[in-house]
């Protein structure tokens, strides 16, 4: 097998533990919290699924092998304690957690995770459908084989992982097809939980049909018997009403406060609000920003802000003259008033100024890139020494019918950039479309002008779903094409060495925005509503909360 | 009678296949599609011309159409839902008890107060409580009912806390769901708690929709009484002495309910549009939550089946009104 790489995370090992004991001894026990979800999950099969609402009880019920830290967006060992790669970066050996047991009273070992893994390559038929296992796809790519499988993905891809072997009774060894590094990184989604087999094959988990061309679930194991190793056990699920979560008093790490927790369902973020301060719930996620005031200046609420992990950018069509010029990204960088946008009421003070396009939250991000202050007298005389004579027209297209985190309101937003843009110079072409689907259209098929705005919010806690996705290889979006950025970032997510993995993604960092294929503005910061007496609720960059830290304390 | 209720069923049929056909092209007018809805920033043509592919929406929109009838017809399906994988006949046969058991408590609540306050205008014409009810009618018709229902969830359920502010039942009851109407179901199993719990969740809302069938009822009460009781057999009733109460119950309240009675049924199936709106605010898990979750996600499948389905309950009670009618009043004869 060669000479392996030891990647003992010892440090996190030690966090994992300083995290599981964080709430600690002393809490007060029991109680239930009622939780205001935005829709009913889709269903709590972990690998079916890739929405935000289905993945909050699913990450409460189960665990996967990683995990995130509390409150960050740093990658721990979860049911594995530790790993190890080798040199080629293709076969990872995981040293699995002792004592711990499935909801079902079955034991987790390396058998299990094989029997995990295995499910999911070998899945067929519906199951291949990008509906039902979105991130295996996008991770793993493919499939063992698409025998009977009419919906198959279009251009079906050889698959990430290759296989899983039971080492001995507590270590499995994975084997991928080619170096990843952004594999440990992606497994701390929840989607590759670990499910007890038994109660997979107890209730039919692997049986689905597809109607209408959606796939759909006919066993009964996500919708009535969801089992994993989680500090809360599945109790009840009645659709549109309510889910229930009950304290699993047999966990192996520090057991919940909470005796129940209930997801509660309702899709008006005005009725959340409301049923929050009528005590109906406790909590909720997803706060308007018009509604943060009344979160904070009443007594008995509070807001808490979830770290930001999302980018706005405005984009540059490098391929459409006279953006082709870096003089030109240049002066439409130092053009735009970020400062003044993130400071206006449009962000109302939930906004902090983007320097680069993912979050500083994340590893790989570099503090000391080129940094682009508001300066319309340099933007005019970029543009005069590049020969151009002002001002230097510009199409700028925003989107309508949309809100976003990150983009609370884009005409807003474009209104400001378009005025401070024109005292730089520049003379500014406004296009609106709305967002589903013409404006998306127009900007993934580089069809939006020379500028738009945009963003993104990650998946999971790896700089490749940032930086790989925009510019890991050359997009319409983006029009260019540089061999040295595409290249850098294909070999940091292949990288498997954390360090030099970390280096690359700085210098990926430092290199964009040298470049300047676009200018990231914003990271914002979400909020989430909960009563004063809510205490523990540490809110996650990946939107992945452990209700386990969570307990009810004094006051209002 | 019967020729007429036949002849009324089988227009139905001409009356579907025209209802199916614009539902099916309204939604697909409307822009974007569950492609764009399923994958928002995340977006590229390849995932896009995927899931279209996918979900048969790439085929021409003729062929769309017959497979959609062809499903919904021949093999009684309604699909299944593109944003929540659920069956949609299934989600049907359990929402809309939910929004039917609301458009009836708003239905009892603007007739239970609606004609008494009619009456009682009427017979106070130009005074005080006539004008004043005559000013709060207007109102009740003026003012939209989603503003309304959230000025009632302010006052009632965030202020004063009488009332809960969302759902149909506190999370801590256990309704046992027989019929899915769980005024119904408390009832069957003796659940007096669970009862009471269903009934306050019922209150706000069906104040807030029934605002304007109770400003309207009151109206065509009002209206009604004061022509009924210039009629001349009321004045003959008067004439032959017999007690105030009993003309205004026999002769007055009876025939002036006949033209109430028509816009009664007109508004139970105007009802059914306006709980849309108030399960929204509400977050009451019936037709209308579901209906408008579906247009932000282009559900085509639960858009299709769910509007359709709410227009032949509409067509349908429509028809029963017209059956009522002319069973109420022997003197209209459909032919």
């Amino acid at each position: 097998m060669g000479g392996r790489l030891k990647l003992l995370l010892p440090l996190a090992a030690v966090a994992a533990l300083v995290t599981a004991g964080i709430g600690g001894a002393g809490h007060p026990r029991g109680g239930t919290l009622v939780f205001g979800s935005s829709t009913d999950p889709v269903i709590l099969d972990p690998i079916l699924v890739s929405d935000g609402e289905s993945l909050r009880p699913i990450r409460q019920i189960y665990e996967g092998l990683m995990t995130v830290k509390a409150g960050t967006a740093q990658v721990v060992p979860s049911l594995a304690r530790s790993f190890k790669v080798t040199r080629n970066g293709r076969v990872y050996t995981f040293s699995l957690r002792k004592n711990v047991k499935f909801h079902d009273g079955t034991a987790f070992n390396a058998a299990a995770v094989c029997a995990n893994f295995n499910r999911w390559y070998n899945f067929t038929g519906p199951f291949q459908s990008s509906a039902a296992t979105s991130y295996w796809q996008s991770i793993f790519g493919g499939f063992k084989t698409t025998v009977g499988n009419a919906e198959a993905p279009v251009g079906q891809q050889t698959s990430l992982f290759r296989s899983c072997n039971v080492v001995n009774g507590l270590t499995a060894r994975i084997t991928l097809t080619k170096a990843s590094g952004s594999f440990v990184g992606a497994l701390s989604l929840p989607s590759f939980s670990m499910s007890s087999p038994r109660a997979l094959q107890q209730f039919e988990a692997n049986k689905a049909e597809i109607r209408g061309g959606a796939p759909v679930f006919t066993g009964s194991y996500g919708f009535a018997h969801p089992t994993g190793t989680g500090p809360y056990r599945f109790e009840s699920w009645r659709v549109r009403e309510r889910l229930t979560l009950v304290r699993n008093t047999r966990y192996w790490g520090p057991k919940a406060h909470l005796s129940r927790i209930i997801l509660r369902p309702i899709s008006s973020n005005a009725a959340r609000l409301q049923a929050l301060q009528t005590g109906e719930v406790q909590g909720y996620d997803l706060v308007d920003p018009q509604d943060m005031s009344t979160l904070r200046s009443t007594r008995g609420l509070k807001l808490l802000d979830r770290p930001a992990f999302n980018v706005a950018y405005v984009a540059f069509n490098s391929a459409k003259a006279p953006l082709n010029r870096l003089a030109v990204r240049q002066a439409v960088a130092y053009g735009l008033d970020r400062r003044a946008v993130i400071n206006s009421s449009i962000y109302a003070g939930r906004g902090q100024v983007a320097h680069a396009f993912m979050p500083p939250t994340l590893f790989g991000y570099a503090k000391n890139v080129k940094k682009y202050t508001y300066d319309p007298a340099r933007s005019q005389r970029l543009l005069r020494g590049a020969g151009l004579s002002l001002p230097v027209k510009l199409q700028f297209w925003y989107p309508t019918g949309v809100q976003r985190p990150y983009m609370p309101d884009p005409p807003r937003i474009f209104q400001a950039f378009k005025a401070s843009l024109e005292r730089a110079g520049f003379e500014i072409e406004a296009r609106a479309a709305p967002w589903r689907p013409d404006y998306l259209n127009a900007a993934q098929t580089g069809n939006a002008g020379h500028l738009h705005l945009l963003g993104w919010t990650g998946d999971y806690a790896d700089p490749d779903n940032f930086l790989g996705e925009f510019f890991g290889a050359p997009k319409p979006q983006w029009g260019f094409n540089n061999a040295k950025i595409h290249n850098l970032l294909q070999r940091a997510d292949g990288e498997t060495n954390a360090k030099k993995r970390i280096a690359m993604y700085q210098q990926a960092n430092r290199q964009l925005m040298e470049f300047l294929p676009g200018v990231p503005y914003a990271h914002t910061k979400p909020g989430l509503g909960f009563r004063a007496n809510v205490r523990g609720y540490i809110p996650s960059p990946v939107s992945l909360e452990p209700f386990r830290l969570v307990y009810f304390g004094g006051g209002v | 009678m019967l020729r007429f209720v036949v002849r009324r069923l089988l227009l139905l049929v001409p009356i579907l296949i025209g209802l199916s056909v614009l539902v099916f092209l309204f939604i697909r007018a409307l822009p974007g599609s569950p492609a764009e809805s399923l994958l928002g920033e995340r977006a590229t043509p390849e995932t896009i011309a995927q899931v279209r592919e996918q979900y048969g929406l790439d085929e021409p929109l003729y062929l769309q159409y017959w497979k959609y009838v062809e499903a919904t017809i021949v093999e009684r399906d309604l699909g299944v839902s593109i944003a929540s994988r659920r069956d949609v006949g299934e989600e049907i046969k359990e929402r809309f008890p939910a929004t039917v058991e609301l458009a009836l408590a708003a239905m009892l609540f603007s007739v239970g107060l609606g004609i008494p306050l009619g009456f009682l205008a009427a017979k106070r014409y130009g005074g005080l409580f006539d004008h004043a009810s005559l000013f709060t009618s207007l109102i009740g018709i003026s003012i939209p009912i989603f503003f309304l229902a959230l000025i009632l969830k302010y006052i009632f359920a965030v202020r004063l806390g009488w009332f809960p502010s969302i759902g149909r039942v506190g999370v801590l009851t256990e309704v046992d769901q027989r019929t899915n109407f769980y005024v119904i179901d408390t009832i069957l199993s003796r659940d007096w708690e669970g009862l009471r719990d269903v009934l306050k969740h019922l209150v706000l809302p069906a104040v807030a929709l029934g605002s304007i069938p109770l400003a309207i009822v009151a109206r065509i009460t009002r209206a009604a009484v004061l022509d009924v009781q210039n009629e001349d057999y009321v004045r003959t009733a008067r004439a032959k002495g017999l007690a105030p109460r009993i003309v205004d119950r026999r002769h007055v309240l009876r025939n002036a309910l006949l033209p109430v009675s028509t816009i009664i049924g007109l508004q139970t199936g105007l009802l059914l549009s306006g709980a849309v709106l108030t399960e929204t605010v509400f977050a009451r898990p019936g037709m209308g939550t579901w209906l408008t979750d579906a247009i932000f996600a282009r559900d085509y499948p639960v858009l299709q089946s769910g509007i359709l389905f709410l227009s032949i309950v509409f067509v349908l009670v429509n028809l029963l009104v017209d059956i009522t009618y002319a069973l109420i009043n022997p003197r209209i004869r459909y032919s």
